[in-house]
């Protein structure tokens, strides 16, 4: 009985094709905005963990404190250096503690022979290398000695090589900082882009104490860094990390109980959840609204199959008078409603995952079409089309034979 | 054996004006074998009363019983069994589906009767033969003429093998020889495969050649008896009126 239902209903559907079609319409806009919602999405959410997991795991970032106007407005982190080398190699030592990285990154025009490129310099120490858990593949990293003695030597990025040397080795060439001369002795493997679409190659990273001296220009602050990178054993380490950085900096900075810290400490497991949060807010915004067109979608064919069954009163009650029972009447709807809403899905889907893959090539990173978006397309079609199918197919079964047959 | 039984049937239809009644106060009994006509004036219930029999509807009041059962106390879809396997129903206008040919409009009894596509196709041919349309089997109702179109709805009546076949009338939109064709078809249903008929005449050719003719007036029973030739010129003459 089934097979001959199905068979009329994709007559009765066919008898309508061009209002079939638009009706279909609302569906396949409906499926199609939920695809590709979604897909766009995991591409965020896809895109964001690997900016975050590109930023090192197990961090703790010790920023220097804000300062303060006489107002109390707090100006940007890091604007009154508090934090000293000294500092680093204390928090190196704290238990739980794998490496702490001082640093300071300064935009700096960097030249080798003709060429000019505009670039960041990180002064650091070799420390920097561990906790970001990047070592050059080419030359070396450069030593505690040389670092300590102030030697000019420099490990710089695949963007760095590539505009400053050309196709040539730079290994071993020089290039020019503020006018003084480093030795490139090694080159970092690409890492491509970070959150924003920063060029994470775009990096010359020099010893802090020749770069403290010579490129940060000396002065009263020669001796504090900006930031301090802290590499922790464990993800479980990093609350008690924190606060065991917390309580030693305080005691090295002389602070008294009560008084605001001249530190900050940023979790970076915590920021990338709270970014995980916002993409996974976003993919949910994302799909609501795919899901809005759906309903809309579904709304339509609850209009078009109320029209039907006041159209075809008549047919009802011929059907019955010859022995359809109620069901098999609401039945024969339903499954017009669902062909309608399973055609528009398939269709949906197919759009859907054609603009999905149209999208990666606009967008800055590739749309995710995941298998559970499509089936989950095709459950919500189908409940769709049961949903918004049922109450006119109940109306139709509702009749009675002889109302029907008058009308 | 009695197969349909009316007693104090009463049909009140709610109108803007008040109740009508349209049947009041029906004691009928058709035994099984029966080939009984109804008669009556314009208005005088007969469709009404037919549309009762072929459990499209319900009575007001009164009692009525398809084979000994009462009906009132069947559910809906046992009611729904019962106008698909024990009753052909034939109406005045046909009622064929308009998508459908002329085969599957006479097969569609039998998709509510749980058949499966193959026997229902060989048994809606079956009957389209015996109403002699055997040629017209694809061809859409709109593509009929109207005997033609009668006589498929004759064949999707008759293609559950019902036990009562109900026809009202079948022959109000045919030409007289197509009608005779029809009735002449009845008839040989009635006398070889024992179908009860019952069937609403206006025309006395047709009344003439059942066995009873139940005569409604005002929705009250007025005559029961054989096809009497006074009461067949009275039908005749009112036949006319109409008609005028
Ligand atoms: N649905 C309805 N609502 C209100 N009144 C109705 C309805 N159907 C029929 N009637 C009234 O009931 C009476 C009987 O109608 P019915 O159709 O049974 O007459 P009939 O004998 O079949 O007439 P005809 O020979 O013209 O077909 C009529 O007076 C009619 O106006
Ligand atoms: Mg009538």
């Amino acid at each position: 009985m089934i097979g001959a239902m199905l068979a009329e209903a994709a007559t009765a559907l066919a008898a309508n094709r061009l209002r079939s079609a638009l009706t279909m319409l609302g569906m396949v806009i409906g499926v199609a905005a939920v695809i590709l919602m979604l897909a766009i999405g995991y591409g965020v959410q896809r895109r964001v963990e690997t900016s975050i997991a590109a930023l090192g795991s197990n961090l703790l970032i010790v920023n220097s404190g804000a300062a303060r106007t006489g107002a109390g407005i707090v100006q940007g982190t890091g604007t009154r250096p508090t934090l000293t080398l000294e500092d680093a190699e204390a928090i190196a030592r704290l238990p739980g503690v794998l490496a702490a990285a001082p640093q300071t990154t300064t935009p700096v025009q960097v030249v080798a022979g003709p060429v000019n490129w505009a670039t960041n310099v990180t002064s650091s120490t070799p420390a920097w290398f561990v906790v970001q858990g990047w070592f050059p593949e080419e030359g070396r990293a450069f030593s505690a000695m040389e670092e300590r003695q102030g030697a000019r030597v420099a490990v710089i990025g695949q963007t760095v090589a590539r505009e400053l040397f050309g196709a040539a080795d730079p290994l071993g060439q020089l290039l020019r900082v503020r006018g003084v001369s480093f030795r490139v002795v090694g080159i970092l493997p690409p890492r491509g882009q970070g959150i924003g679409g920063i060029d994470r190659d775009d990096v010359v990273v020099l010893p802090l104490t020749s770069s403290l001296r010579l490129v940060a220009g000396g002065g009263p602050f020669r001796r504090f860094v900006r930031t301090i990178t802290v590499s922790v054993a464990s993800p479980e380490g990093l609350p008690q990390a924190e606060r065991a950085i917390a309580e030693l900096l305080r005691r090295r900075h002389g602070l008294a109980p009560g008084q605001e810290n001249d530190f900050s400490i940023t979790n970076l497991t915590a920021v990338g959840d709270t970014f995980r949060e916002t993409t996974g807010a976003i993919s949910i915004l994302l799909g609501a609204i795919g899901g809005i067109s759906l309903v809309v979608g579904g709304i339509g064919i609850m209009n078009i199959m109320l029209v039907s069954v006041t159209e075809r009163t008549r047919e009802i009650g011929i059907r019955m008078a010859i022995g359809a029972p109620r069901a098999a009447v609401r039945l024969q709807f339903l499954l017009e409603a669902l062909a309608l809403s399973l055609v528009g899905c398939v269709a949906g889907v197919l759009l859907g995952v054609g603009l999905a893959v149209l999208a990666s090539r606009v967008l800055p990173f590739a749309t995710v079409v995941s298998l559970a978006s499509v089936v989950a397309a095709f459950g919500i079609s189908a409940a769709v089309g049961v949903f918004f199918g049922w109450w006119p197919a109940s109306r139709a079964a509702r009749l009675s034979p002889i109302e029907a047959l008058r009308s | 054996m009695t197969l349909l039984s009316l007693a104090g049937i009463v049909k009140d239809y709610v109108t803007e004006a008040g109740p009508f009644r349209a049947l009041d106060g029906i004691d009928l009994e058709v035994r099984d074998g029966e080939l009984v006509a109804i008669m009556g004036p314009s208005g005088s219930g007969k469709s009404t009363l037919m549309n009762l029999l072929g459990c499209l509807d319900v009575p007001t009041a009164g009692r009525f019983l398809f084979s000994g059962r009462d009906v009132a106390g069947l559910r809906e879809p046992e009611l729904a069994q019962l106008r698909n396997r024990a009753i052909g129903f034939v109406f005045q206008q046909f009622n064929l589906l308009p998508r459908l040919s002329a085969l599957d409009n006479v097969a569609l009894p039998l998709v509510y009767a749980g058949w499966g596509r193959t026997q229902r196709r060989a048994r809606a041919r079956e009957l389209l033969a015996l109403v002699g349309l055997a040629a017209k089997e694809r061809a859409r109702p709109a593509q009929l003429s109207g005997g033609q179109q009668q006589r498929v709805a004759i064949a999707r009546a008759l293609v559950a093998g019902p036990r009562l076949l109900l026809a009202d009338e079948p022959t109000g939109a045919l030409d007289t020889r197509t009608g005779a064709e029809i009735l002449a078809l009845f008839r040989a249903l009635n006398r070889e495969r024992g179908v009860t008929v019952v069937i609403v005449t206006h025309d006395p050719g047709v009344a003439a050649a059942t066995d009873r003719v139940v005569r409604l007036q005002d929705g009250r029973i007025v005559y029961d008896g054989p096809p009497h030739p006074a009461l067949l010129a009275d039908a005749g003459h009112h036949y006319e009126v109409v008609r005028a």
